[in-house]
């Protein structure tokens, strides 16, 4: 979880890095340029393959860990600790993702599999400037889009920490340095991605 | 003060258990949570009924066996405080406690509120322990031992085997009480020797007994009554990546 953990962030960087350049406004120029860049590199290419798995297992890990563990309290409690003990974030991970992954769906039947259908079919990329614009002036898709980058930031509060914990870095010396840096990187990362179809949708972009 | 307790009851392992309300009165602020079940029970001898069944030894903080989860947290609600150490006067007149045992499929129900905490001393047999000949002790200070590293070991050695991380763990993972352990030996050069191996054994010992996998929610360390931090498992989790990587 830790390693793929780690993986899924620093993806979030470069995807977070090549989408803010919309916000440019020059018409989706620099943006146009930089995804053209990501979409036809070989390199990004090769890497696209790794990141698409390093996704699945993330996934497939997290929620077999989530079940393997409810299994082992087979008689629960009457009454639990709720937040006295641990952060309802913490214990929630297996629901955020669940929730990310449901928001995933919805983003790869707008952006991903349009774009990869249409190099495949041989017309090369798609404007995903223009499909962005189209797409966040629906209301409902601007308010999934949102809840998605919430469920995202809460999963990011516990995961970042979490994944320096599981592969023996936060030592004491650093742990409070690591979680401070997490913190700021749940909220800063999902509130920048929650600006993109928001700023499309009130109009800020041309 | 006047209280009415809601209790686990439970025949044996395979019976179906639940709860009994049971009242006590004139219990005194300065009584233990343990006395004040003594007076429960002798209560219930009186009465014709059968008493209840919990685990005590040393009723001063330091066997671990008074498993009780008490109004949902594993001791009740004093930090660092085993269920022995909890007095009366966290609780005012008219309260109502709900007291369970362990609930992990790695521990199961003895009788109401006794739980089998076998699963733990497996996982000592499987490397809790360094082999080395007998003899007369050796002078202490021959071996010479980093202060830093004799401090966090004698923190990690702290750990009295209570359970209370495994019954706060929403995924009744072992793992702070696992890495307690580990971490007491791997720090002193009298663990060097088994030092690989030790942390391979015991995780898979751990894993065989049926405990969750930890997730990092950190109750455990809230819990425990020993304090015993979640570096530890910071420095299990580098222990047995270390080990599996350099393995031979
Ligand atoms: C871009 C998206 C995602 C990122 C950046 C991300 C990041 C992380 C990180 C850093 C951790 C902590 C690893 C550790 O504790 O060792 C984690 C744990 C976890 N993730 Fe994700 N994740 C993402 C998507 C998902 C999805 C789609 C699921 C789907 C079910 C999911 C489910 C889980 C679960 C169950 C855990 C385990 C809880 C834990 O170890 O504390 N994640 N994630
Ligand atoms: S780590 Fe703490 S809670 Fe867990 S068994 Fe040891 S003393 Fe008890
Ligand atoms: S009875 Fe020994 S610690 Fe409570």
């Amino acid at each position: 979880m830790g390693f793929t953990g780690l993986f899924l962030i620093s993806f979030l960087v470069v995807h977070c890095y090549v989408n803010a350049l919309i916000f440019f406004n020059d018409g989706g120029v620099k943006f146009t340029e930089a995804a053209h860049f990501m979409g036809t590199n070989p390199v990004i290419r090769i890497m696209e393959i790794g990141l698409t798995v390093g996704i699945f297992a993330h996934i497939i890990q997290g929620l077999l860990l989530t079940f393997e563990n409810r299994a082992k309290r087979p008689v629960g409690y009457a009454k639990t600790p709720g937040n006295k003990s641990s952060k309802w974030y913490s214990r929630s991970m297996g629901l955020l993702g669940t929730l990310i992954l449901l928001f995933f769906v919805l983003h790869w039947y707008h952006f991903w599999i349009p774009n990869r259908a249409s190099q495949f079919m041989g017309n090369g990329e798609i404007d995903a400037y223009a499909k962005m614009k189209l797409v966040f002036s629906q209301a409902w898709v601007v308010i999934v889009y949102i809840l998605g980058c919430v469920s995202l930031s809460f999963h990011l509060m516990h995961g970042f920490w979490s994944a320096f914990q599981t592969v023996g870095l936060s030592t004491r010396k650093y742990k409070s340095i690591i979680n401070g840096m997490g913190m700021a990187f749940a909220i800063i990362v999902p509130l920048i991605f929650i600006l993109m179809p928001l700023s499309f949708y009130l109009g800020w972009l041309a | 003060m006047n209280l009415t307790l809601k209790v686990w009851r439970q025949q044996n392992a395979q019976a179906q258990g639940g709860f009994e309300t049971y009242q006590v009165k004139d219990i005194s602020s300065e009584m233990s949570f343990l006395e004040m079940f003594d007076v429960l029970n002798e209560q219930l001898i009186n009465e014709g009924k059968e008493p209840i069944t919990f685990d005590h030894d040393c009723r001063e903080g330091i066997c671990g066996a008074c498993s009780m989860h008490i109004n949902g947290q594993p001791h009740g609600p004093w930090q660092q405080t085993t269920t022995c150490q909890l007095h009366m006067r966290a609780y005012k007149d008219g309260d109502t406690i709900v007291v369970e045992p362990w609930r992990a499929k790695a521990f199961p129900v003895i009788k109401d509120l006794m739980v089998d905490r076998r699963a733990f001393d497996r996982i000592i047999q499987s490397g809790g322990y360094i082999s080395v000949d007998t003899g007369n002790a050796q002078d202490a200070n021959n071996l010479p031992i980093d202060k830093h590293k004799a401090d966090e070991s004698f923190a990690a050695a702290a750990c009295i085997g209570c359970g209370a991380c495994v019954a706060a763990c929403k995924n009744s993972s072992a793992m702070l009480f696992l890495s307690a352990k580990v971490a007491h030996l791997a720090l002193l050069p009298q663990g060097e020797v088994e030092r690989k191996t030790r942390v391979v054994n015991m995780v898979d010992q751990m894993d065989k007994e049926g405990f969750g996998s930890c997730t990092n929610t950190q109750a455990c360390e809230a819990e425990c009554p020993k304090g015993i931090s979640v570096q530890n498992i910071r420095r299990l989790n580098a222990e047995y990546i270390r080990s599996v990587f350099s393995g031979d």
